[in-house]
């Protein structure tokens, strides 16, 4: 299998680390839902075809990337970040340093 | 003058010998022969006994689907027995034993099992060895007894005892296309794939390229087919978009068009050059896949057809053409299609007399009988071979008349007086890789196989595999197949015109002939028909079934030759047709592949050694390396004449009293920065991080999601948004991977950066009553004293000019502080400490003193945390924050994992004054005999300085109200048993006074 990690190109799949279902949601870090944590921990799809995943390039950029597979055919259609469009606050503005 | 060369002719070099030898007996063969072609040469028929029967098996065929001549492959101690003689090529010392016989091939005392033909059916060992006893010669004690006499009679070779020394390697190898076979439609694929510029591979698995052009007796082109394919691999050799891959096994096709193959390097020579590997392991990903991997002829299933003398069809005539072998001189041919006659028109044109080809079928085509006149050969239509005849070698055969729509034999047996039987039931496309890479084959009713599906964006077919059975029709398929591989782009080279009699080699619909005696389906395993038949008659009516009961394919040859047959005879029983019944799906490998080319170079330890920056130190000064994971460190600093045990409990003791220092280095650091660093450190362990001021340290606990205890460590506050934290040295891999996934995936809009920083930093823990002193006589730059590093506090300083970051923490127990250096600066920060730290007595200690002092202090480490404790268990409530969630923190408190009757941790002391072992059991009731009960187990354990006590930390059921128990320890394995007393995990200082200084 090759998966075409967005930073390193195709690479084989020695080079990545399975990292689970991605299609589960993490309670909000508030929640104090039993039932949704225990769905979260627990419950995972298993489907026989298009399947969305979390894979790492642990032998590589180590980032996490949202990959859908086939899991009939190992067949790759779509990766991406994982995570990716999420809103970060922008970075605190620093003081110039001073010139000594 | 061997006895059955011809005189001319073929591809082998006569004018140069090769010695040999097989069974202790000494031949000659030539250049490009196989030992099978070179002992057929010299009049060899006999080349093994069989599997079950011990019956005297010969040659079948002439490549990779041999059934029958296997044979075990000497080199120096080493032996490699189930090679096929007919792909092992010749050289000189070659040295060769056959198998499965006893005392000798020609005479072999397991030819008694032939007379136990009945009971030794399918299904012999599940019926007699397996279940209860019921009766003396039944049941599984029943197969205790006889297992080592059977284990001697049955089976193949025997492997060999002694390590192999051959060297093997492994080859990336990346393409557009891949072409498997070079028969007339591999080389024109890879003709025209390389002709409009792709990047081509071809692999075959013989030496010879070429396939059927070396043997066909055709013309292509105008010239003698082995002629013209001699000048195709010639023209591609000389590319440089082109590698050839000869005696290359392409024997697995996986995802994304990702292919094994197994080149056999220097199997064929007695001596390998400089650097030559036995074996060299390939994978190669092809941009598509061109299979031109041919067809396999199928033998016909009648009483007697195992015999040695009986051949294939094609492979004799491969033989005779190729390598000038006849492999007998009065032939008989028994066919259920047109294509034997050309194979016995080859033979007779080698040089042997065809007695009579005797046809399942009424009918003959015109074609057919034009041949078979030319080979001044009778043809018996509508006629069966129903019994074969001898020994050793074939004396004659028995032919009867067959109806071939009923499938019934009648009338007279007729003998015929013969020395050879050329047998042809038929081809069958080799689809195995396609079938590997998804595809269903389909039956063809008019070829009687299974073909290729049509083709996919990843790979097609051509030649014989793809069901382009003539050599025109090949050299046009595989034309087709090199365009549309290398992207369809170019216009097609011309295709050669074949010369040669065009056939029509759809065989009659028979496959077995059913005359009563052994007829076997597996010649490997001695299947016969009548096993097919008993397996359906006790219900085993799916393949699959059929396969695993019979054994039926799972020989080392997998079912080349007895798929297709063993499939139609179960048809035939159940009154359905061979498609209804399925054919199973192949799986890698396509033929057997050593272990040492998978394993190539990477064999004994070949683990990554991690080493800390003080490693030379620890070894020139005396210390015990201990491998820990990856790390080795340091296990004791023994003096002259001391013991381990001795050892430990001087360094610990010295480190109580006076001071000690160890190596952290391998301690996992992370350094965790960003805005949102204390934010995420608050999720992600159980207590408070963003309150930490600036130049401070804190104890951390993480959990899984799922609540358990996962890991712990200090975490050093060094600026408003820059962490350093600290892990266990056996989890910095898992905590940093659990780190990168929660800022990726669940937290992505957290201002974190992440960056292992383990190799970056050396680590110095020095601790002790004289730690601060020893300090203070080396560090410059800040002061030390417990009012600028108080406890959890951190400085900045330097060491003999080298820049540190100490901080005041302890694991030992002791006022302890660790001491970080840049790595590069480990060992001088290290010798200066010692030096320092000299007139104070000060001692490096090892992993058992460290060991000890963190027992006797009851610290939790990976023994502990074992992914089954929970904070709790391991008395580490206080830990775990009430003021915010983290991860774990709605999981922790489930039912359960709050129950009292948890395993939980304690201190143990031995009352008889005996050593404890990690492992042992805690019991109440002590029962040598049959020791039960566990109440929970020792984790770590060790003889106690301070306490003068044998002492380990243990995990009891319900052990948090257990305190001042008596229990017992019970350990079998290592036959210890004796009174305990549990107390707490705090031996030593539980107020912390000696750390707060």
């Amino acid at each position: 299998m090759i998966i075409t990690c967005p930073y390193c190109g195709p690479r084989d799949l020695s080079e990545f680390a399975y990292q689970g279902d991605g299609n589960r949601k993490r309670p909000d870090q508030a929640s104090t839902s039993q039932k949704a944590w225990n769905a979260y921990v627990y419950d995972r799809l298993n489907p026989a075809g298009e399947h969305n995943e979390i894979w790492q390039h642990a032998g590589g950029c180590r980032r996490h990337l949202a990959v859908t597979r086939n899991t009939l055919t190992h067949a790759i259609s779509k990766v991406g970040f994982a995570g990716a469009g999420a809103t970060r606050k922008p970075a605190p503005r620093r003081k110039p340093r001073q010139k000594s | 003058m061997s006895p059955r060369r011809t005189a001319s002719g073929g591809l082998i070099d006569r004018s140069r010998s090769i010695r040999f030898s097989f069974d202790g007996d000494f031949y000659t063969g030539h250049p490009g022969d196989t030992l099978a072609s070179a002992l057929l040469a010299q009049g060899v028929t006999l080349f093994g006994r069989s599997f079950k029967y011990h019956r005297p098996r010969g040659v079948l065929t002439a490549g990779v689907d041999e059934p029958n001549a296997l044979v075990t492959v000497l080199r120096g101690d080493a032996r490699e027995p189930n090679i096929p003689a007919t792909m092992l090529e010749i050289y000189d010392g070659l040295t060769v034993v056959s198998q499965n016989r006893f005392p000798s091939l020609a005479f072999d005392v397991g030819a008694v099992n032939q007379l136990g033909g009945k009971i030794l059916g399918a299904g012999f060992y599940y019926k007699t060895f397996m279940g209860p006893v019921f009766g003396p010669l039944k049941g599984t004690r029943f197969w205790m007894f006889c297992e080592h006499f059977i284990r001697r009679a049955a089976g193949l070779g025997r492997a060999g005892k002694v390590a192999d020394p051959s060297r093997y390697e492994r080859m990336n190898a990346f393409c557009d296309v891949l072409v498997v076979g070079s028969g007339p439609a591999g080389l024109m694929a890879a003709k025209q794939a390389a002709s409009s510029g792709a990047r081509v591979v071809l692999a075959d698995l013989e030496p010879r390229l070429g396939g059927s052009a070396n043997w066909s007796g055709e013309s292509i082109d105008g010239t003698a087919a082995a002629e013209w394919a001699a000048a195709t691999v010639a023209e591609l050799k000389a590319r440089p978009n082109v590698r050839l891959l000869p005696r290359t096994t392409v024997w697995g096709y996986y995802d994304d068009n990702t292919l094994s193959a197994l080149e056999r390097v220097t199997d064929h020579k007695r001596t390998a050059r400089k650097g030559e590997p036995r074996q060299r392991h390939w994978t190669i990903r092809a941009g598509r896949v061109v299979l031109a991997t041919g067809a396999f002829e199928r033998p016909m299933v009648f009483p007697g057809n195992d015999r040695p003398g009986v051949m294939l069809a094609a492979s004799a005539a491969r033989y005779a053409t190729e390598f000038g072998v006849l492999p007998g001189g009065k032939i008989a041919v028994f066919a259920n299609n047109d294509g034997a006659y050309r194979s016995a028109l080859a033979l007779r044109e080698a040089g042997t007399s065809i007695v009579a080809i005797v046809d399942v079928r009424a009918e003959v085509s015109t074609a057919a009988r034009e041949l078979a006149t030319k080979a001044k050969a009778e043809i018996l239509a509508g006629q069966a071979v129903v019994a074969t005849e001898g020994g050793k070698t074939l004396s004659g055969i028995k032919v009867q008349t067959f109806d071939a729509a009923t499938g019934v034999v009648r009338g007279d047996a007729r003998s015929i007086d013969v020395d050879f039987l050329a047998v042809s039931g038929g081809w069958s496309p080799i689809i195995h890789l396609a079938s590997q890479a998804g595809a269903r084959a389909v039956w063809d009713e008019k070829a009687q196989a299974f073909m290729l599906p049509p083709a996919t964006e990843r790979w097609t077919g051509a030649g014989a595999c793809a069901g382009e059975f003539s050599t025109g029709e090949a050299l046009a398929g595989g034309a087709a197949a090199g365009s549309w591989a290398a992207g369809g782009a170019s216009a097609t080279d011309p295709v050669p015109e074949a010369g040669g009699a065009v056939l029509d080699i759809a065989p009659a619909p028979v496959f077995e002939i059913p005359a009563g005696g052994k007829a076997f389906v597996d010649f490997q395993h001695d299947v016969t028909a009548d096993d097919v038949r008993l397996a359906h008659r006790e219900g085993f009516i799916s393949v699959e079934h059929l396969k695993r009961y019979t054994t039926l394919g799972m020989a080392t040859d997998q079912g080349k030759t007895s798929n297709i047959p063993g499939l139609a005879i179960m048809a035939n029983a159940l009154g359905k047709q061979i498609p209804e019944v399925g054919t199973t799906r192949f799986r890698p490998p396509f033929a057997p592949v050593s272990v040492g080319s998978l394993a190539a170079e990477r064999y004994g330890d070949i683990r990554p050694e991690r080493l800390t920056p003080m490693h030379d130190w620890h070894v020139d000064n005396g210390a015990t390396m201990y491998s820990a994971g990856l790390w080795h460190r340091p296990m004791i600093y023994a003096r002259p004449g001391e013991t381990v045990d001795q050892a430990y409990v001087r360094e610990a003791r010295t480190t109580r009293e006076k001071a000690g220092i160890v190596d952290v280095s391998t301690l996992g650091k992370i350094a965790v920065q960003g805005p949102d660093a204390g934010d995420f450190l608050d999720r992600v362990y159980t207590n408070m991080f963003s309150t930490l001021p600036v130049g401070k340290a804190r104890y951390g606990l993480m959990l899984r999601e799922d609540g358990f205890a996962m890991d712990d460590g200090t975490t050093w506050r060094l600026a408003e948004d820059d962490f350093l934290m600290t892990t266990t040295t056996a989890n910095a891999g898992k905590v940093m991977q659990h780190l990168e996934y929660l800022l990726d995936v669940v937290w992505p809009e957290l201002r974190v950066h992440l960056t292992s920083v383990t190799d970056q930093w050396a680590g110095a823990a020095i601790g002790g009553p004289r730690a601060r002193e020893i300090l203070a006589a080396c560090v410059t730059g800040t002061a030390v004293d417990n009012e600028t590093l108080p406890f959890m506090g951190i400085v900045h300083g330097e060491i003999a000019g080298a820049p540190v970051v100490i901080c005041r923490l302890s694991f030992s127990g002791e006022m302890a502080f660790e001491v970080y250096s840049g790595a590069g600066h480990g060992t001088h920060v290290w010798q200066a400490l010692m030096k320092a730290g000299k007139p104070f007595g000060l001692v490096p200690y090892g992993l058992e003193a460290l060991g000890t002092m963190r027992i006797e202090k009851g610290h939790v480490t990976g023994a502990e945390i074992d992914g089954r404790t929970t904070a709790r268990d391991l008395h580490l409530d206080w830990i775990l924050s009430k003021k915010k969630p983290f991860v774990g923190s709605m999981m922790m408190d489930r039912e359960g994992m709050t129950s009292s009757d948890r395993l939980q941790l304690v201190g143990i002391i031995a009352l008889d004054n005996r050593p404890l072992n990690g492992g042992a059991h805690i019991v109440e009731r002590l029962d040598r005999e049959t020791p039960r009960d566990s109440i929970g187990h020792i984790t770590a354990a060790c003889y106690s300085p301070v306490l003068r006590k044998h002492i380990a930390l243990a995990l009891v059921r319900g052990g948090k109200s257990r305190h001042g128990d008596r229990a017992y320890v019970s350990d079998p394995l290592r036959d210890r048993f004796g009174a305990v007393e549990i107390v707490s995990h705090h031996f030593y200082d539980p107020e912390g006074k000696r750390l707060h200084g």
